[in-house]
């Protein structure tokens, strides 16, 4: 039966004609297709219109009438389509379906590539404004039948490659004409990734913010361009600018790189259609805020094989509940009423499309609901109101389904695309199932036909004796093989025939080679067969998403308490120093009274003998970030930030709470002279990463210094970024500034004579203006005196300050010099002995800085020491011996006077933030353990609900492995137990060199 | 005044030099009126410590003993005494700056290297291993990298003109680095999980190979020398221990099978991150573990976020003998704050003491020289120190004497004489400068 199936689509009339106005060599010109009437039909006009017994009168590509009430011309040809449920044909509208892909020109050098290749067109060859799908078409019909097999009949078809990846079109598979007749909308979209293009090696951008970056320059440069600014022609924002109508399209991916994406819209006023990945019921609330409508995968993954208990201990909770949840993600969509289309991207086989979106549906995602998100929505996205509906005047686009789409026993039988019938599966109209009375050559037997209507059975018997019998049936003609009498002979009855009004009839050939007659009359209908006793269906089970959905989440975002500490060791950090026996009132997530017996009030806490002290502050940290912590791209991306990047689902942020962190400075990394911004957050583990950034607070940007920035430890292939020396990073500094205040004179006489064209928007300058003008402030990573005291001789000439100097290893040998400049030191406690640079590094540095007038911090830069910074700050009582009390300072008031946050957080005073943390001793101790972290009054972390916390991953990750094992014996398919990779960007410019320099010596 | 102007030059100039050696120690000392920590698990208040001719002779209560007459006597009322921690699987003295390749003599080329012997590459005059001395770290096993059989190890005290003299026992054992049964994927900004490692069977099969060339060879004529084969001498003697890297529950049994296979007489588990999970295997085949950096984050984001400072404790508790190493990022700087490891597993439910052992006499048991070093007990080497306070607490580890062999070390370094010099300075500068804001 099944290779009969193939062989009916191949055999599928080619109606089609060709232009009518072109010229006809190979025949005479016909143009006469006949009206063909489809009836008796259970037809969704849409989603939610359903008609029965309906009829489609179908004329050329068009539907000509459609409903119960239609007149059938006398000509037409009618396909009876009794018990048949008839659908629009499905849109894609995220496909790279029949796209001539551009191959990638081999590079020879090893060396990065800093500048663009081609000219002409815009600085970044990442930006493929320029290509157009339909300029670069090979239409494939084997993948345009598996598409039609699946039930879509249009498609948009873009080449997903590059930051900006050119336009798309819109056509549909129909195989029985060409290119002129398929393409609906040869331009209707403009697409955007993260994502770097294949064709380029060109090494910027090299992170996920430094293309967010990109892509908001271009939005300045293209506005610039159509307003005249540029005095030469740029190929790539001319397309770019002319397609700004277009749908844009941005293929986002993970649930937070969707907020990323709609960020960036709304920036510029544009609403993409984001495409998602599938997890975005992890991060509902905030998708949903987004407005954005998504175009939808449903790739879920398959089932973990932990078969092997060892390998079975490497799959993280999370990836086994997102096995389990992410059929749940439509349902949940839909409830949220969020605006979705559906494609087939992202499926390893387009075939489980129609399994998955049936699995969804049975988890309770709306029939109605799916039939639009597949139908109707991307219509009326893509604007084209002849499809995605099924009304007179539309395409003729629909399927043909044996039954309701959505019970697995029904199939996809026709697919009419542009009123071409293609054949999936032929129609059977009569059955031939029931037990008949067998004549063959004077003998008599027993003939049952029985199964499914569309894989029928045979079975002939004489006097209970069983023959081996195989019987296909391709209408009206009936072809069976049956096993010769003598089971050890390997001779074979072959029969043929047809049904006739009593029955079936027809010619055989017997074992001998004999040609007679046989007939078979109906004596009763077929045996209904039982249903099958199904296995008894288990409800399934929901593992409820956490917040972040992942080991040690929460089960709802924890809330503010008023709660009182009694009776503890208090470290103020303040002139009040350590008071012991004292109590603390928190309350609207602030510190509200400090003092000796205070009336009850809120959760008490006992803490007698315990610890409270503000919660630790790491000026220098790079834990919660997505996607690259470096735009080494180029020597200077001061247009980039960490803001762009937060990551909230990062599990180091819950051992940073375990180790009493309450905020951090997530930098960006040294690998130039000018790095990107930063992003001060809170640790607010399980929100969302705008409501962990403390948006007031000052804004800072990463410089750095010395060996990385002049790519010392890079390997004898980057030698062509300048700076290369020490010398040439004063230089670096010198030529921007200098810039930066060009480019404020420009503006500025710009906005002084309202003059024409405004001036390039340059968010690079911008940020250099602000450092400039105080609004930012400079924490630069360095290491040497010499380069530290060049810094500040720079900017003393520019007439600002540095505000902190990170890591600062010599800051010791010019703690004078930095005292005046004002600078304060973030250092370690001590480190050394790693690279060349830190060989004159030592761990009195704190304590020699602190002596000498500087404000002075112990940082982390490191997501295992940051959990330990109690410790760090504790060396520094034996290094130089400070005070206890200057000591706790250097992690916490310190690093919140370098951030300029110290009116709000960094120590124990009336009217600052909760943010504080109980411990179990002295802090400084080895000893002493964080018991509760406590941010904006909010406890992140509890050392009492730890052991709780640990017997739930452990009892989630049992019960989720009993259900992928379940899973497995079900005959489910599984993959090897490896996490799926999160991350949509790697280190592509860098390569593996760059895995091993940031590893060993990013610091 | 001219020739004391030169003197200071000279003792500056002197100064500035690596540490120089101490002198053997020809005079008597005893400590007096200080808290012992034993390294045995016991503790000594008050305790009386003689030391003749570099060798404990008595360690006593004070309350009871009658101290001698001795050349020296330091008076410790108040503060404590350890025997020198012990830095085990250690790279001190073959490379000096990471970064630096010109500086890194810490791996051989190729995969089968139980000839490369670390000891001839040991730097006595490194700068890192002299500032890990101030904070009680007095001796170290130096273990070559790399490969699958790394090279042989030997273990040395950190005060010493050459590595000749720094040896306390060569060629103690043969480190072995087994393969993991899945790689990791992605890098450290972007992990990207693991897989399984295909060659895994291969690569254990090799392991078996060389083995059986080795023994093969050990009972043939040798009429060829075989250099690498002729280094594998000594495994089942017991002459020498073999060191298996290895942090896997798999891993870890396969190699308790191979010890069994093979007849190993000494078998260490360095790493054992799952070792916790197949503690009781390990306590019948007598397999002790030289257990990772303390101070780690957990390998996967569904452990307990503190199991890195609780594994010890749990192996300690199932029997199993235990000691601390510091291989990973920046290990030789790092070297100085192996008490601190000891500290937090303290911290983290061990008692003080028995954390003590962990950098103690366990490590010495398994590296073989517990005969001499690893506590404070009458008849062995006076390798210990004074400090002021908890030497596992960074706030109190503040070193007034140390002793190797009972010759007093220097407790300077590079770092205390540039501190020196800069708090001179500062100092000379008189008050603070004014701070412009």
């Amino acid at each position: 039966m099944r290779i009969f199936k193939l062989l009916i689509v191949l055999l599928t009339v080619n109606l089609s004609f060709s232009q009518d106005y072109f010229p006809k060599n190979d025949g005479v010109k016909q143009t006469f297709k006949n009206v063909v009437a489809v009836t008796n039909a259970t037809v969704y006009t849409s989603s939610n219109v359903k008609i029965e017994k309906a009829t489609i009168l179908i004329k050329d590509d068009k539907i000509q009438e459609i409903g119960t009430q239609v007149s059938i011309p006398k000509e037409a040809t009618i396909i009876d389509a009794t018990g048949k449920t008839i659908y629009p044909s499905f849109i894609d509208l995220y496909t790279e379906f029949g796209i001539q892909k551009p191959q990638a020109k081999p590079r020879n050098s090893r060396s990065p590539q800093y500048d663009s290749e081609r000219n002409g067109y815009y600085w970044n060859d990442h930006i493929r404004a320029d290509f157009n799908a339909s300029e670069n078409l090979n239409y494939d019909e084997n993948v345009a039948k598996a598409l039609r097999e699946t039930g879509f009949g249009t498609v948009l078809s873009f080449n997903n490659d590059g930051i900006v990846a050119g336009t798309g079109l819109l056509w549909t598979l129909n195989d029985a004409e060409n290119n002129a007749t398929r393409i609906l909308n040869k331009k209707i979209s403009q697409h955007f990734t993260f994502k770097r293009s294949s064709l380029s090696g060109q090494s910027y951008p090299s992170s996920l913010m430094g293309s967010m970056a990109l892509i908001r320059q271009l939005y300045h440069d293209a506005k610039w361009y159509a307003a005249g600014g540029s005095k030469t022609k740029d190929a790539s924002l001319e397309v770019f600018n002319q397609n700004k109508n277009l749908l844009q399209i941005f293929n986002a991916g993970d649930k937070l790189n969707i907020l990323r994406a709609d960020k960036i819209g709304d920036e510029f006023g544009v609403n993409y259609i984001i495409k998602g990945s599938g997890n975005e019921l992890e991060r509902i609330e905030e998708v949903k805020k987004t407005n954005a409508t998504l175009i939808m995968p449903i790739n879920f993954p398959d089932a973990y094989d932990v078969s092997d208990s060892f390998l079975a201990e490497q799959v993280v909770l999370s990836d086994m509940k997102f096995w389990n949840q992410a059929p749940y993600n439509l349902k949940v969509l839909a409830e949220n009423n969020i605006n979705f289309a559906l494609t087939t991207a992202d499926l390893k086989n387009p075939k489980d499309f129609l399994t998955n979106l049936r699995k969804a549906v049975e988890l309770g995602f709306p029939k109605e609901k799916a039939i639009a998100a597949l139908t109707e929505i991307p219509a009326k996205i893509a604007n084209q109101n002849n499809i995605g509906s099924l009304k007179k005047g539309n395409l003729a686009n629909f399927i043909i389904v044996s039954g309701d789409i959505f019970d697995v026993k029904n199939t996809i039988q026709e697919n009419w695309i542009q009123g071409n019938r293609f054949v999936i599966e032929k129609i059977q109209p009569s059955d031939i199932r029931g037990k008949y009375d067998l004549t063959l050559d004077n003998t008599k037997y027993d003939l049952s036909i029985d199964g499914e209507a569309s894989k029928i059975d045979a079975k002939i018997s004489q006097d209970k004796v069983e023959f081996g019998t195989k019987l296909t049936y391709n209408e009206p003609w009936i072809t069976m093989v049956i096993k010769g009498k003598d089971s050890v002979s390997s001779k074979f009855i072959r029969i043929s025939g047809f049904k006739s009004e009593t029955g079936l009839s027809g010619k055989a050939i017997l074992e001998n080679g004999k040609e007679v007659t046989w007939t078979a009359v109906k004596k009763a209908a077929a045996e209904v067969k039982k249903e099958e006793k199904k296995e008894e269906k288990k409800t399934p089970v929901f593992y409820p998403v956490t917040f972040p959905n992942m080991a040690f989440g929460n089960n709802s975002k924890p809330k503010q308490e008023t709660i009182l500490f009694k009776n503890a060791t208090v470290w103020t950090g303040e002139k009040d120093g350590i008071l012991k026996e004292t109590d603390v009132l928190i309350e609207n997530g602030k510190i509200v009274k400090i003092g000796k017996n205070l009336s009850q009030k809120g959760k008490v806490i006992d803490a007698t003998g315990k610890h409270l002290t503000a919660g630790i502050i790491d000026e220098h940290s790079h834990i919660a970030i997505s996607n690259g912590v470096n735009e080494g791209g180029q020597n200077s991306s001061a247009e980039v930030t960490i803001e762009d990047v937060v990551n909230s689902e990062d599990i180091n942020i819950y051992r940073n709470l375990a180790g009493g962190v309450t905020s951090a400075n997530l930098l960006h990394g040294s690998a130039n002279p000018i790095g990107g911004r930063a992003a001060f957050i809170k640790l607010k583990w399980g929100y969302n990463p705008d409501e962990m950034l403390v948006k007031d607070a000052p804004k800072y940007i990463k410089f750095a210094l010395g060996e990385n920035v002049k790519q010392s430890n890079w390997g004898d292939v980057e030698r062509l970024r300048f700076p290369q020396s020490r010398m040439g990073v004063e230089q670096v500094y010198e030529d921007y500034f200098s810039r930066a205040i060009a480019y404020k004179k420009e503006w500025d006489s710009y906005n002084a004579t309202k003059g024409k064209i405004a001036p390039r928007f340059d968010i690079e300058l911008e940020t250099l203006s602000q450092i400039l003008n105080k609004k930012r402030f400079i924490t630069c990573h360095s290491y040497v005196q010499s380069e530290i005291n060049m810094l500040m001789k720079v900017a003393e000439k520019y007439n600002f300050k540095i505000q902190t100097f990170t890591h600062i290893l010599e800051g010791y040998k010019v703690a004078d010099k930095m005292a005046k400049h004002g600078v304060g030191g973030s250092t370690f406690a001590d480190w050394w002995g790693y690279k060349f640079e830190v060989n004159d590094a030592i761990p009195y540095n704190a304590a020699l800085m602190n002596n000498v007038g500087v404000t002075v911090s112990i940082n982390s830069d490191d997501a295992e020491m940051s959990r330990r910074l109690n410790q760090e700050a504790g060396k520094t009582l034996k290094y130089g011996g400070v005070t206890e009390e200057a000591a706790w300072n250097f992690v916490t008031l310190n690093p919140a006077k370098l951030l300029q946050v110290d009116d709000k957080v960094g120590s124990i005073k009336v009217g600052k933030d909760a943010d504080v943390v109980l411990w179990s001793d002295n802090p400084l101790t080895i000893y002493a353990k964080a018991e509760k972290t406590v941010v904006d009054g909010i406890v992140f972390f509890d050392i009492d609900q730890e052991n709780a916390k640990n017997e739930m991953v452990q009892k989630e990750r049992n019960e989720l492995i009993n259900l992928l094992l379940d899973a497995k014996n079900k005959g489910l398919k599984t993959q090897e137990p490896k996490k799926k990779s999160s991350g949509h960007y790697h280190c592509d410019t860098l390569g593996e060199k760059c895995r091993e320099f940031h590893a060993k010596y990013n610091n | 005044m001219k020739k004391l102007t030169y003197i200071l030059a000279l003792t500056s100039l002197v100064s500035f030099a690596q540490q120089t050696p101490a002198p053997k120690q020809t005079k008597s000392i005893l400590i007096m009126g200080g808290t012992a920590h034993l390294g045995n698990g016991r503790i000594q208040e008050d305790c009386l410590i003689s030391i003749i001719d570099g060798k404990i002779v008595t360690v006593a209560d004070g309350k009871l003993a009658r101290p001698s007459k001795h050349d020296i006597v330091i008076q410790a009322d108040g503060k404590h005494i350890y025997p020198g921690f012990i830095a085990p699987n250690s790279t001190l003295g073959l490379v000096e700056v990471d970064a630096v390749r010109a500086s890194d003599d810490e791996s051989e080329i190729g995969e089968f290297n139980p000839h490369i012997r670390s000891i001839i590459a040991y730097n006595t005059e490194s700068k890192i291993t002299e500032s890990a001395r101030p904070n009680g770290v007095l001796l170290a096993q130096i273990t070559p990298r790399g490969g699958r059989i790394s090279g042989t190890s030997s273990v040395v005290q950190l005060d010493a003109w050459n590595w000749e003299d720094a040896i306390v026992r060569e060629n103690d054992g043969i480190h072995m680095r087994w393969p993991s049964s899945y790689a990791r994927l992605g890098w450290w900004a972007e992990p990207g999980g693991i897989e399984p490692n295909k060659k895994y069977d291969e690569q254990t099969k090799a392991i078996q190979l060389f083995f059986d060339q080795s023994l093969g060879y050990s009972n043939s004529d040798k009429k060829v020398k075989d250099i690498p084969y002729d280094a594998m001498n000594g495994l089942q003697s017991g002459d020498k221990t073999l060191y298996v890297n290895a942090n896997g529950e798999k891993e870890i049994t396969d190699i308790i099978l191979f010890k069994k296979k093979n007849n190993i007489k000494k078998l260490v588990i360095v790493g054992g991150y799952n070792a916790h999970k197949i503690a009781d295997l390990l306590k019948e085949n007598n397999v002790s573990v030289l257990l990772r950096r303390v101070h780690d984050v957990p390998n996967s984001e569904d452990e307990d976020v503190n199991l890195p400072y609780k594994i010890a404790k749990i192996l300690t508790d199932k029997g199993i003998i235990v000691g601390l190493e510091n291989a990973g990022d920046m290990e030789r700087m790092q070297t100085r704050n192996i008490p601190f490891y000891a500290g937090t597993c303290a911290a983290w439910g061990m008692n003080k003491e028995d954390a003590l052992k962990l950098i103690t006499s366990n490590t010495a048991k398994i590296l073989g020289i517990d005969a001499k070093y690893g506590t404070l007990e009458s008849g062995k080497s006076a390798t210990l120190f004074i400090s002021e306070g908890d030497a596992l607490d960074m706030k109190t580890n503040k070193l007034s004497h140390a002793f190797i062999d009972g010759r007093q070390i220097s407790l300077e370094s590079h770092q205390t004489e540039l501190y020196e010099r800069y708090k001179d300075k500062y100092e000379a500068q008189g008050t603070k400068p004014e701070v412009k804001n």
